[in-house]
């Protein structure tokens, strides 16, 4: 789940890590009466979880209300990557002595969470990493020990600083780390941090948690669906809304499989067949007959979609629960797609009786199927 | 290096009286995996599926001889599940549950690797020794005893690659899912060490999928000469769109890594047979045994 810069400001805020004063802000009235408040210089940032928008233009400055009111109307009128500017983060300009970068994630080949830091701020960090990789120094975390401030000295250090700014730096990793752990933080980066004359500041955030741990944090729990908006297509919302696992692909052939590398598998026969998927719809295990229809329904609906291929492997799901509820999810839709189903496992010889039953053809083969089901899209199998 | 499982292996099941944990300790009994306690927290002096239950692993071994666990709890409570079987010294522990935060499974396979433990998965269906012992969710009628090694990151292509091998007349010695989650405990090189000195294995089907560079990483370690035994892969998600999380946890292309296409590369490079199509990897197993 990806935050936006004044929600994850939030939670800066919530764990010491010093932020410049701002606010966020829904109209050109609000902009105006902050600044007015703030007294001071501002920049003003459209709020949208995509990122890019510096180049996009979505980043103003202004020096008084009155400005400020002015570049607030114009950010909120624009679509920056098919999204409306909505909200915008009004914040104090501060005097930027160097722009650094300073990040935590996780490395999943290391198994440790890794501190990332730079001093070639403002700039995407894989740029860095491709053209000056010895600008940036990585400290991977031992799990058991955590972070320790000596560990967050040496990678002050390492940036050049000493004195005053080595203990100001490093206690800004320690924090930054502590909210990478306690957040459940996939990333937590900022970028630019800025170096100002006597310490640090975060001038940007980023905060992306990892869904699974939202258990940890029910306020976020709430906000799921929303934050998808961005990310996911129209299409793959209404999915999550219905608790399918679904992927918008832009083909004509629907798919759906039991278990990621099967759907994905089986995604894969079609495109060597000719053909091409308009989605991946995994049900993962132990589907009921209600859940498989609703996927099936969810499938057929789509008017791109012009045959449809079930691919499921019967361990935990059941071959007959997948039949009969695909034949129910066509009779409630009344639409007469091809529909092409490979089933194997699991009271396979019950399933294959329900589909012959019901004129639906059944195939062994994962690879015959997926030929039949590119045919009868249209393609050139 | 972990045993991994036989026929005489003594299992725990945590999480035995959930749902999952039932329906599975039954399978597992019936495949004849050899399940000896069960723990569920204030389930204690209960009986689950014909198995004693307790409250703690502790307490399960004052009464019974304990090698392994499988771990069935609900993700908020799996690493504090994992903790208990590694300070009980229960190697491998083999942990199905799907939805753990990664924070947690990078706790515990960190402690689990202090002891020298190994962790099976999380989100893995688990490890299955051909006709004598399973401990896992994966269905038992696609597996015959054999020679072939399987290392997989997916669940039901691990299923239908075992049911192809099967089916061309040769069969499973050690089968692992190594779990689909982003952090897991065991990699392919590890298995690809085990299988190298496992005398039943002579060949291995190393299955794989988008996202992450373990598929790079096993096929340079094969390529360095670091196993000798033939190799045929499948890797998943060749029609996959960058960005996008296509069902699990961890496979995802983010920039440029992760592809299909980079790992089916280095994959040939280290002369591995990668079957265009899942059902290849059994002809090309016959192929080369």
């Amino acid at each position: 789940m990806k935050l936006l810069e004044y929600e994850a400001k939030e939670y800066f805020k919530q764990f010491g890590i010093p932020t410049p004063m701002g606010n966020m802000v829904t109209t050109p009235e609000d902009a105006a009466k902050y600044v007015e408040s703030l007294g001071k210089p501002v920049v003003i940032k459209v709020q949208l979880p995509v990122g890019g928008r510096g180049k996009a233009g979505g980043v103003k400055f202004a020096d008084t209300s009155e400005e400020a009111k002015e570049a607030a109307k114009q950010l909120l009128g624009m679509t920056i990557k098919d999204l409306k500017v909505e909200k915008l983060y009004v914040e104090e300009k501060v005097g930027i002595v160097n722009e650094i970068y300073l990040g935590v994630t996780i490395d999943r080949n290391r198994k440790q969470h890794v501190v990332l830091a730079s001093s070639e701020g403002g700039m995407e960090i894989e740029e860095v990493a491709a053209k000056t990789p010895e600008k940036i120094v990585r400290f991977y975390v031992d799990p058991l020990t955590g972070l320790r401030s000596y560990h967050a000295n040496y990678i002050a250090s390492k940036l050049g600083y000493r004195g005053g700014m080595m203990r100001k730096f490093s206690s800004f990793v320690t924090k930054l780390y502590t909210l990478a752990v306690e957040m459940d933080a996939e990333l937590t980066e900022i970028n630019p941090l800025a170096e100002v004359a006597d310490g640090f500041l975060a001038a940007d955030a980023r905060l992306n948690i990892d869904n699974n741990a939202l258990f940890r944090h029910k306020e976020l729990q709430e906000r799921l669906l929303d934050s998808y908006q961005g990310e996911l297509t129209e299409r793959e919302m209404e999915a999550r809304a219905e608790d399918l696992t679904y992927v918008e692909l832009d083909g004509d052939i629907g798919i759906i499989g039991n278990g990621a590398g099967l759907t994905m598998a089986t995604l894969d026969s079609v495109m060597i067949h000719g053909g091409k998927a308009a989605n991946f719809l995994d049900l993962g295990g132990g589907a009921t007959p209600e859940r498989i229809g609703k996927a099936v329904k969810f499938v057929l609906r789509d008017e791109r979609t012009k045959s449809l291929f079930v691919n499921v492997l019967g361990g935990i799901t059941r071959c007959d629960y997948t039949a009969e509820g695909i034949v129910a999810a066509r009779e409630e839709l009344g639409l007469r797609k091809p529909i092409v189903v490979r089933m194997m496992g699991t009271k396979e010889e019950e399933g294959k009786a329900i589909l012959k039953k019901n004129d639906i053809d059944t195939l062994d083969s994962m690879e015959e199927a997926a030929e039949k089901a590119v045919k009868l899209a249209g393609g050139d199998a | 290096m972990t045993k991994f499982i036989n026929k005489d292996t003594r299992v725990v099941v945590q999480g035995i009286t959930g749902s999952q944990g039932m329906f599975h300790t039954r399978l597992m009994k019936e495949y004849g995996t050899k399940i000896v306690a069960g723990v569920t927290p204030g389930r204690g002096g209960q009986e689950s599926e014909g198995v004693p239950v307790y409250d703690t692993i502790h307490e399960a071994q004052d009464n019974h001889d304990i090698d392994t666990s499988i771990i069935f709890v609900p993700a908020p409570f799996s690493l504090d599940a994992a903790l208990e079987a590694i300070e009980a010294d229960l190697d491998p522990v083999v942990v199905i549950t799907e939805g753990i935060p990664v924070a947690d499974s990078i706790k515990l396979v960190a402690s689990a690797k202090a002891k020298g433990i190994t962790i099976v998965g999380p989100n893995t269906p688990g490890v299955i020794k051909a006709g004598e012992s399973k401990m896992g969710i994966m269905p038992a009628q696609v597996f015959k005893k054999g020679n072939v090694g399987i290392i997989s990151r997916s669940g039901t292509l691990f299923y239908e690659i075992a049911s192809q091998i099967t089916r061309v007349g040769l069969g499973q010695s050690t089968c692992v899912g190594l779990g689909g989650d982003p952090v897991v405990g065991l990699d392919y090189i590890d298995m690809l060490k085990w299988f190298q000195d496992d005398p039943e294995t002579e060949a291995v089907a190393l299955i794989g999928e988008i996202g992450g560079d373990a598929e790079e990483r096993a096929a340079k370690y094969i390529k360095e000469g670091g196993f000798s035994k033939p190799v045929a892969a499948f890797i998943a998600g060749r029609a996959a769109v960058p960005g996008k999380r296509m069902g699990h946890a961890g496979a995802i292309i983010q920039g440029s890594t992760g592809t299909a296409d980079s790992k089916i590369n280095a994959l040939r490079k280290a002369g591995v047979a990668v079957g265009e199509l899942p059902g290849k990897v059994a002809e090309e197993l016959l192929r080369l045994l």
